[in-house]
């Protein structure tokens, strides 16, 4: 008997066991679905539905009921208004097609074991260690840290100074803040670029990559001409989502574009925000217009992103047809890898240097390091415990937590009753992320107030929740699918029950990837900026809103400290995550 | 066209060998073929002769190709074609546009190469599978589009590391027999990595019995 046959035969006398109740009960799939519409599409719906209304001159509040105009008239009459649309795209679209392009350059270094570069065999062991405090710092921190590193007063400049740049005082220039918004790109391209690699690199474990490019090779393909025609166009379907993701950050980012963008004007995100918080509360309304513009701005960029990448793979497919070879590019190929690298020791420099300040106690301009140091912030926050921690701690065990036990009992229901996660299905746990959280957090914050929920911690969890869950859902929902069925099988042969074989087999293997779930929930509650001041109406304090808001003042060690702790709390909860199951595995032993 | 293996042997960091240096030549046309126990490095053998060797392999001894030692080119420029067990039919092309991507970039112009690609596919009776998405196609049916996908890049040599092994017994006879027709026509020196006896006495070339160390 084949292995298939027999499989299903297994699976034919042990279904009684897997499958206890019969497919015609459907009532656990419905109530998982409500549950989804009602905790993530409503209120992104409620949010932008509230936020269009504003924006179309409806506002009960403030005496207005009818519908006109006036707000979209008085948005683009706003100074700066086509500045503010010009620097959001291009600092998004150049953040993301950068990103992208060096992730390529990154993965393709990667698996290139035929060089012996210098640059793989000595740098690949840095990587990892860079990495994972980069993915769990949320945006603000690395921000923060970057400000430090390249401002005029920074780091590097202190670094080389005097002795190679002979400054005695900080120089006179604009590095970050710059009023094209470049700074906030290389920010944006800091953060994303591991994100997006890690997720290639998983992408890319479901291609025969090594064998493809072999193939590839022996024809007389270049290294860098067999990924551009073999391996990117099976890539890109994989990591589009992401991909999309990351546009739709980098466009619509509030709290980085805050510390490293352009204030005069600001980003069209920034903007909104500005508005929104203005003392005159008229402004709500082409706040809201600019806050719906700004979604329309996004599914354009979406669509115009997508045609930009149909025109490219159609012109590869042209390039495959001729058979040309390619050249090798060593040069620019080796450039571009060395980009990955440098952007991870970038990103890694951001959170030493904030490190570094919250120990200072003097560090006058151009030493290299502090002349004198001290533990007092941290003494302080120790003794005091101060409620911006308190409540980032709630707020991430929360929201991870639920989001957590959403997920397994979403897959596990799929298991027990059938059907899958349809691909519409998926679109709505992913919304929340598609669209720019500026333009549904304000009718989110009316609708919620409608319903009775007033800026308490149950909001915010709730609102810090539509972020978390699709991340934690996205993280989990692979390794759920990889277990191998037979080991179900062969436990319910010999007699596990179904809860059984939930607890003792997929929990249990799960261990490790439930773990990651829960920290990558952790770190994505813990860098909310928007959410939790819209929500919060600005009442509800977290590390993140402190170190945002502390970072435009005067005191680095403060801010140093809250950056600092702001990445330190995600950090623990993945090393906990990475070290955990090994501990408890040791113990076994 | 020949190849030639003198004193061939890939090594481990600590210069160990993993195999003893093998001896060898294959003229134009001609099947040596590759046997030897599970695990003593056969597809090793092949990866050190094609070029796509880890870093942490190295290699002693030389591989001329028709009398050049290609030993220091990357795989790009040693014109040494591989077929592995699996066809690797690249899954975002269409049967004709894998094709396309093996065919000779000196076959210049979109008439001229979608003439030899038909012509291709005639030979092996795959005449309409064109715009075919490979997917679509039997396991045998994707390995002679694999092979016709190595053949038309002209390379110098041919390896093969057990491109039948999948098939069925019926199917491996009529493949094995194309794929030996098609290497003599073209005149390239092949190298056959088998488990079969049948192989071997069908190739009648050389024959090479890995030993561990």
């Amino acid at each position: 008997m084949s292995d298939t046959a027999s499989n299903t035969l297994l699976a034919y006398i042990t279904k009684g066991r897997i499958l206890p109740v019969t497919f015609s009960i459907q009532w656990p799939k419905w109530t998982m679905l409500a549950i989804l519409v009602m905790g993530i599409l409503a209120p992104v719906v409620t949010g932008l539905g509230e936020t269009t209304r504003a924006a179309f001159g409806i506002l009960p509040v403030l005496g207005k009921h009818h519908f006109n105009l006036t707000a979209w008239q008085q948005l683009f009459q706003l100074p700066g208004f086509t500045t503010s649309l010009q620097l959001t795209l291009v600092s998004g679209f150049l953040a993301t097609s950068t990103g992208l392009i060096l992730t390529i350059f990154g993965c393709a270094w990667v698996y290139n074991t035929s060089e012996k570069s210098f640059l793989f065999s000595k740098l690949k062991p840095f990587i990892a260690p860079m990495l994972v405090p980069i993915l769990a710092a949320p945006h603000a921190a690395i921000a923060i840290g970057l400000t430090f590193l390249l401002a005029p007063s920074g780091w590097l400049t202190r670094l080389f100074s005097p002795w190679l740049t002979t400054w005695q005082l900080p120089p006179n220039l604009t590095t970050v803040q710059d009023l094209w918004g470049l700074s906030l790109t290389l920010g944006l391209i800091i953060k994303e670029l591991p994100f997006l690699w890690l997720i290639s690199l998983v992408a890319l474990k479901q291609i025969n990559l090594s064998k493809q490019l072999s193939i590839a090779q022996s024809m007389g393909y270049s290294y860098a001409n067999a990924w551009y025609k073999i391996i990117i166009p099976q890539l890109y379907p994989l990591i589009r989502l992401p991909v999309l993701v990351v546009l739709v950050y980098a466009l619509s980012t509030v709290d980085m574009a805050l510390i490293l963008g352009p204030n005069t004007p600001p980003t069209l995100a920034l903007a909104t925000m500005r508005w929104y918080n203005d003392a005159n509360v008229a402004m709500l309304l082409p706040a809201s217009a600019a806050a719906i513009g700004l979604a329309g701005l996004m599914i354009l960029s979406v669509f115009v992103w997508e045609i930009a990448i149909v025109i490219i793979m159609a012109v590869t497919k042209i390039a495959t047809r001729s058979g040309a070879r390619g050249k090798h590019w060593r040069l620019v190929s080796t450039a571009l890898a060395t980009a990955l690298p440098m952007s991870l020791l970038l990103g890694f420099l951001s959170l030493v240097v904030l490190l570094i300040w919250s120990f200072t106690w003097r560090w006058s301009f151009p030493d290299a390091l502090p002349t004198s140091w001290s533990y007092s912030y941290w003494l302080k926050l120790i003794t005091h415990w101060p409620l911006a921690l308190q409540h980032s701690i709630i707020l991430a065990l929360g929201s991870s937590a639920i989001a957590v036990i959403f997920a397994v009992a979403w897959l596990e229901v799929q298991d027990r009753f059938g059907g899958y996660l349809s691909r519409l299905t998926l679109w709505f746990i992913y919304l929340p992320l598609l669209v720019p959280q500026i333009a549904f957090l304000y009718g989110l914050k009316v609708g919620f107030l409608r319903i009775g929920l007033n800026g308490g911690m149950g909001a915010v969890i709730w609102a810090h929740l539509l972020f978390v869950f699709p991340y934690v859902m996205l993280s989990l929902i692979d390794s759920w699918r990889a277990i191998d069925r037979r080991y179900l099988q062969v436990a319910a042969s010999l007699g596990t029950s179904t809860w059984g074989c939930f607890w003792r087999i997929k929990l249990t293997l799960l261990l490790q990837p439930l773990l990651l779930a829960w920290a990558i929930g952790i770190a994505v509650s813990i860098g909310q900026y928007l959410p939790t001041l819209m929500i919060g109406a600005g009442k509800i304090e977290t590390l993140t809103t402190q170190a945002v808001s502390l970072a435009s003042g005067a005191d680095r060690r403060l801010v140093g400290v809250y950056g600092l702790l702001q990445a330190l709390v995600p950090i623990l909860a993945y090393m906990l995550a990475i070290y955990l199951p090994r501990l408890m595995a040791l113990k076994k032993l | 066209m020949s190849l030639e293996l003198r004193s061939l042997c890939a090594t481990l960091s600590d210069n160990s060998a993993l195999f003893s240096p093998v001896n060898l030549v294959v003229e134009k046309g001609e099947v040596a073929c590759v046997m030897g126990p599970s695990g003593v490095g056969k597809s090793t053998l092949l990866n050190a002769i094609g070029g796509h060797l880890d870093t942490h392999f190295g290699i002693a001894g030389d591989i001329l190709l028709n009398g050049k030692s290609v030993k220091n080119l990357i795989a790009s420029k040693r014109q040494i074609g591989v077929l592995f067990q699996d066809p690797l039919l690249f899954p975002h092309l269409s049967v004709g546009d894998n094709l396309a991507f093996g065919l000779c970039s000196s076959v210049v112009g979109a008439k001229k190469r979608k003439l030899e690609i038909e012509q291709a596919l005639e030979q092996a009776q795959l005449s309409g599978f064109y715009h075919r998405n490979p997917a679509t196609l039997s396991g045998g049916q994707q390995s002679r589009v694999a092979l016709m996908r190595a053949l038309l890049a002209r390379p110098q040599a041919l390896l093969l590391d057990e491109p039948f092994a999948k098939l069925d017994m019926e199917l491996k006879y009529t493949m094995r027999d194309f794929l030996f027709d098609q290497a003599r026509q073209r005149l390239i020196p092949i190298l056959l990595v088998t488990h079969e006896p049948k192989d071997v006495a069908a190739a009648k070339g050389p024959l090479i019995v890995l030993q561990p160390i």
